[in-house]
């Protein structure tokens, strides 16, 4: 498999990084190399094989449904860009 | 009274027996710390310094102890990673996409360490999210690594991701450091600055408070001057955290008291896989050199075959990445951090994340976005988790025969700043003996060993089974006694 232009413009509109046109086939061939690398995995066989969910062979624990935090709205936006009255401000979505 | 620098000669245990006799004290031994790192900026091991923050601590340390509460890590200085979230300082995990970001909570791992006592000296530079085996992507600007060869005044790296807590333990401008490890990043710049770096067990250390990078990997763990003082300091950092949803539920054993010396009958295997095509003699040699150290001291060698070994560094090319471009996703510009504004919601977002994350982590952004992409999970991201499958298998099967793996931790030593920051593949490689056991979560700790042909340090890593740390401590403490590692680096940045 490899990357081509129209590729690498996809993936990046994906991952919401803007990438200039010029770059997109010096990128594309980064990605490339790496893929590349990757693929070597087609070597092995994992017809009968289950995948790997957890590394820690444990259930994930259950927690009691209840309130253990919040009203904190002053300390959740006090690192935001913008913010008016412990909200985010945000650029317009609706038109 | 001491001298400031028989002061910051001591290792932990050494300064803690100190501080317990009243021979000095923690704002004693705080000054002298606070002191040296000034004198080492040209290092910039450090993205923040928090000196006023540290007396601060130092004196209520003193305060505790003369009260008669003294803690585990009582009074002693550290260095805390920068991917550590710390209360109300600066935490940027090396990044311009977390610029000013001070967080109103404080880490687990971070708050255990305090709780046991410990003071903060600040927050050390690394690789830019810890993605990269070299401290060379840091947004700060690269860290030196302390070590370089006889006559060669170009800069060398540390290694990476912590680059910054290794290059500090080394140059002994903190007691230790807090560390964090996803595909080796506390075992490798260990290895390269001639300092013991140890990884508990996935599951040990909570990640609450730990800027994610790959969660199915990431873990915390102690860089330090001894294996005494990996052990001390880890006992103080893991335990149970209802905030982490794979934090393990399992009582901590005093990992100190593994350090018994006695490894007699103790099985150690040598895996096959490990020997790979071009690896330099030097590290040959010293690897050969372990076995012998370890057969010397009454453990038997047994050759093992860890079959999949050589797909391990291809696996976790598609799961770090993968699990990367996701938790990555949080930084949109709105809630924290840096924010480039564009001409609707979607131009701000591209433009805050073409600005604010460096090249490496939009390289494994877009490869973590494009293998989890329509039509191409299965291919990437589900043949990885399988031959993740095999690698743990693998590792299984080994621990039926043998109580504990010795590999070299790296296939060189540091190498000079800018030789191979041009090409990802070859910066990946530093990492082929670190990888196959994070992928299988096992707990693994690097001790200095030995010198390169160039006067360089080189590691030797120990690999245990899952929550067996006490006969990962038990070897590295005799491996560590029988290589007599004295070599320290020359102090050039206070020339």
């Amino acid at each position: 498999m490899s990357l081509d232009k129209d590729t690498v413009r996809r993936v990046a509109r994906l991952a919401r990084i803007e990438v200039a046109e010029d770059r997109l086939e010096a990128l594309g061939q980064e990605l490339n190399q790496i893929i590349g690398f990757v693929e070597q995995l087609d070597e092995v066989d994992t017809s009968s094989v289950a995948p790997m969910t957890s590394v820690a062979k444990q259930k994930l624990r259950w927690r009691a449904d209840e309130v253990t935090s919040g009203g904190q709205a002053e300390k959740v936006t006090a690192n935001a860009p913008a913010s008016d009255m412990n909200f985010f401000v945000v650029p317009k979505v609706v038109e | 009274m001491a001298m400031n620098s028989d002061l910051t000669g001591l290792t932990l245990a050494e300064a803690r027996d100190a501080l317990a006799k009243g021979e000095t004290t923690s704002v004693e031994l705080t000054e002298a710390y606070i002191a040296a790192v000034a004198a080492a900026r040209p290092l910039n091991a450090f993205v923040t310094e928090t000196p006023e923050k540290a007396i601060e601590m130092a004196k209520a340390s003193d305060a505790r102890r003369s009260a008669g509460t003294v803690g585990a890590m009582e009074g002693l200085p550290l260095g805390i990673k920068d991917l550590f979230c710390t209360k109300d300082v600066l935490s940027t995990a090396s990044s311009h996409i977390l610029d000013g970001f001070q967080p109103p909570y404080e880490s687990t791992v971070t708050t255990n360490l305090w709780n046991a006592g410990a003071v903060m000296l600040g927050k050390l530079n690394m690789d830019e999210f810890a993605m990269g085996s070299s401290n060379e992507t840091s947004y700060y600007g690269p860290v030196a690594n302390p070590w370089r060869p006889e006559g060669d005044n170009r800069t060398f790296v540390p290694g990476g991701s912590s680059g910054g807590s290794a290059s500090s333990v080394a140059a002994e401008i903190v007691v230790a450091a807090t560390g964090t490890d996803t595909g080796g990043s506390i075992r490798q710049p260990a290895s390269f600055t001639g300092i013991v770096g140890a990884k508990p067990t996935y599951g040990r250390c909570s990640r609450f408070g730990v800027v994610a990078f790959a969660s199915s990997l990431d873990q915390a763990g102690p860089m330090t001057r001894t294996v005494r003082d990996a052990a001390i300091m880890m006992g103080s950092m893991v335990g149970f955290d209802p905030m982490d949803s794979t934090s393990v539920d399992m009582p901590v054993p005093d990992f100190e008291s593994a350090l018994t010396g006695d490894i007699r009958g103790l099985k150690i295997g040598i895996p096959a896989e490990y020997r790979i095509d071009g690896m330099p003699p030097e590290i040959e040699k010293l690897w050969q050199q372990g076995e012998a150290w370890l057969r010397d001291a009454g453990a038997e060698i047994v050759p093992i075959s860890l079959p999949h070994t050589k797909y391990a560094l291809p696996a976790y090319y598609i799961v770090a990445p993968a699990e990367a471009s996701s938790n990555l996703a949080r930084y949109d510009g709105m809630r924290f951090g840096l924010r480039v504004d564009g001409n609707d919601l979607t131009e701000t977002y591209e433009k805050t994340r073409a600005e604010g994350f460096g090249a490496e982590v939009q390289r494994r952004i877009m490869i973590g976005t494009y293998v989890l992409s329509a039509g191409f999970y299965d291919a990437y991201y589900l043949k990885a988790q399988k031959v993740r499958t095999l690698i743990g298998q693998d590792f299984e099967q080994a621990f039926g025969q043998v109580d504990a793996i010795l590999t070299p931790t790296a296939p060189s030593a540091a190498f000079a700043a800018g030789e191979k920051s041009g090409d990802p593949i070859a910066m990946y490689l530093n990492d082929v003996f670190t990888v196959p056991a994070s992928m299988a979560g096992l707990p693994g700790m690097s001790v200095p060993a030995g010198l390169s042909d160039n006067g360089m340090p080189l590691g030797l890593q120990v690999l245990a089974p899952a929550f067996d740390e006490m006969t990962m401590f038990r070897v590295g403490g005799v491996l560590e006694s029988a290589a007599a590692f004295s070599a320290r680096p020359r102090k050039w940045w206070l020339a």
